[in-house]
């Protein structure tokens, strides 16, 4: 418990340090799926170097919102989105912006972990390889690299060019994460991305992007309040397609303005 | 009353594997036995000489080759067609858009038509252009056959890839392009197993290359010359009233069924181990 308090403290400490930066701007935005009014009017914006949880019951529209941060609605024609998402000053949906761009980004980690059908060893030198990095001494870099800062690559170094698909689901979450990272992505987006992993694994990856914060803004959907609790510096809470309050973590969870957020995070409903 | 239906459902199920398994190797049997005594290493290794279809000397190598040249174009012509169509109503269009059902509808009604129609309607395209019995004849009319058995085959497979995994290379900024390469690695055990269908349709097919490919005593050592097939080299010896001439006809069929395993076996096996270094 005293741990808890103490860590909570600095938590609010590094907040108020951070507020000042947004790194990821949402104006207005309003999507449409199949004609249903989605998400209202969103205006939210998700500070640099630090971990921003979405919180919310299902389908208020979470993972429609993160999905929209990196443009993965572009290829559904049944989509239609109004408004405007800013990474820095640049908007993702302005005219004329490569889509790949950016998603370059951008690195997303799924609900569940899904590797591609290849090594491991190509399956974080896939990103690179994407944007032209041939030589094997470079790439062999990157993978030892990325491997070891999602703490994989002692597991793994024996085995690089096993496929991917025998990893267990921890550390496959773990090697999609390294995936993300050896793109050089500014911000992580993560889809419950533990939702799928037993706990210690989930651990693990909590404890990686408490890490990880200190070089990229994080932003995560997850259903687990307790998880939000945990790691967020932020949280933007959601219900039916609305945001309904954002703020530090310290002061949505001990003192939400709204009755709304309160009674969801008392557990008055879920 | 539950227990004896459980009895009977279980007796069904083992009585008519059995049947299947039982009917395999019968047939398997009369063509080792018919066949067996009448494979000699000139059957696989000549050509046939004056006189081989009243039971002289000769062999069937140009049925043998013709057949391999004959499938392996098609394969190669129905891969090239197929995987496309595949990709275009599983990946681009929507789920369940109106031109995929078309398309699928259309396949299955191609996968049901004869293949004598197949063989009928690539001569009447032959005489048409004016084109001479064929290699390249049989071909095209073999690769109509198994087009649909292909883009059925691999459909079934590629409805199962996640979203999750269209969106991974996505997510990592690759272009549609580069995303359908990770998808066709990840159907590469669907299409191992849907070209090991299609090359045991149709290198067992006769009504298709009876009027497209023609037959020829020689070795075709161009794609304008007419082939000889496997199945037609079957059947014209088992029509013959020699007792000799029929029991090539079964030699030949044991041939047949030889090359069929061993692309069969070869086939599951480059399957394994694909899925163990890639997948």
């Amino acid at each position: 418990m005293f741990n808890l308090a103490t860590d909570r403290i600095s938590t609010m400490e590094k907040v108020e340090n951070n507020l000042k930066s947004p790194h990821l701007n949402v104006k207005d935005l309003n999507v449409y799926i199949q004609g249903k009014h989605i998400l209202k009017n969103i205006n939210l914006s998700i500070p640099d170097k630090s971990i921003t949880c979405i919180i919310g019951p299902s389908g208020c529209g979470k993972t429609t919102l993160l999905r929209s941060f990196n443009r993965l609605h572009d290829d559904s024609s049944d989509v239609r989105l109004t408004g405007n998402v800013f990474i820095d000053e640049e908007d993702i949906y302005g005219r004329g912006v490569e889509v790949t761009h950016i998603r370059k980004k951008m690195g997303l980690l799924a609900q569940k972990p899904t590797v591609l059908p290849m090594s491991i060893y190509d399956n974080v030198a896939y990103g690179p390889r994407l944007y032209g990095i041939k030589k094997r001494r470079k790439l062999y870099e990157i993978v030892k690299h990325q491997l070891s800062s999602v703490g994989l690559w002692e597991e793994v170094k024996d085995r690089l060019k096993t496929p991917a698909v025998s990893l267990s689901m921890g550390q496959q979450q773990r090697l999609c994460l390294a995936r993300g990272l050896a793109v050089e992505p500014e911000i992580i987006l993560g889809d419950e991305a533990t939702s799928a992993l037993d706990p210690i694994s989930t651990l693990k990856i909590e404890e990686l992007f408490l890490n990880l914060k200190e070089k990229y803004s994080i932003v995560m959907v997850t259903h687990i309040l307790r998880q939000a609790k945990r790691i967020a510096d932020y949280v933007a809470f959601m219900y039916l397609g609305e945001l309904i309050e954002f703020g530090p973590a310290s002061e949505i969870f001990t003192n939400p303005k709204k009755k709304l957020t309160q009674d969801y995070i008392s557990g008055s409903f879920s | 009353m539950r227990k004896l239906e459980e009895k009977i459902f279980k007796g069904l199920m083992i009585g008519s594997s059995i049947i299947i398994i039982a009917t395999l190797f019968y047939i398997l049997y009369v063509i080792i036995r018919k066949g067996l005594p009448s494979l000699t290493w000139d059957m696989i290794s000549k050509i046939p000489s004056g006189g081989f279809y009243l039971g002289k000397e000769g062999g069937i190598l140009n049925a043998i080759v013709g057949s391999l040249f004959l499938i392996l174009g098609s394969v190669i012509i129905s891969i090239v067609i197929s995987l496309p169509v595949v990709l275009y109503i599983n990946f681009i269009l929507r789920k369940n858009s109106r031109f995929s059902n078309i398309v699928r509808f259309s396949f299955d009604i191609l996968f049901g038509i004869p293949s004598i129609v197949y063989g009928a309607f690539g001569f009447m395209l032959m005489i048409y252009f004016g084109l001479q019995a064929s290699l390249l004849g049989g071909i095209l009319a073999v690769s109509l056959l198994i087009i649909p058995i292909m883009v059925r085959s691999i459909d079934e497979v590629a409805a199962f890839v996640p979203r999750e995994l269209i969106e991974a290379p996505q997510a990592l900024g690759a272009t549609r392009f580069e995303t359908l390469k990770v998808i066709v690695r990840q159907l590469t055990p669907g299409i191992t197993t849907a070209t090991l269908l299609a090359i045991g349709r149709g290198i067992g097919d006769t009504a298709t290359v009876l009027f497209t490919a023609g037959y020829t005593d020689s070795i075709p050592t161009s794609p304008g010359q007419p082939a000889a097939t496997l199945p037609l080299a079957i059947f014209f010896q088992l029509s013959s009233p020699i007792e000799e001439v029929q029991n090539r006809a079964y030699a030949a069929a044991l041939i047949l069924t030889i090359i069929i395993l061993i692309l069969s076996f070869s086939a599951r096996y480059f399957k394994r181990k694909l899925s163990k270094s890639k997948l």
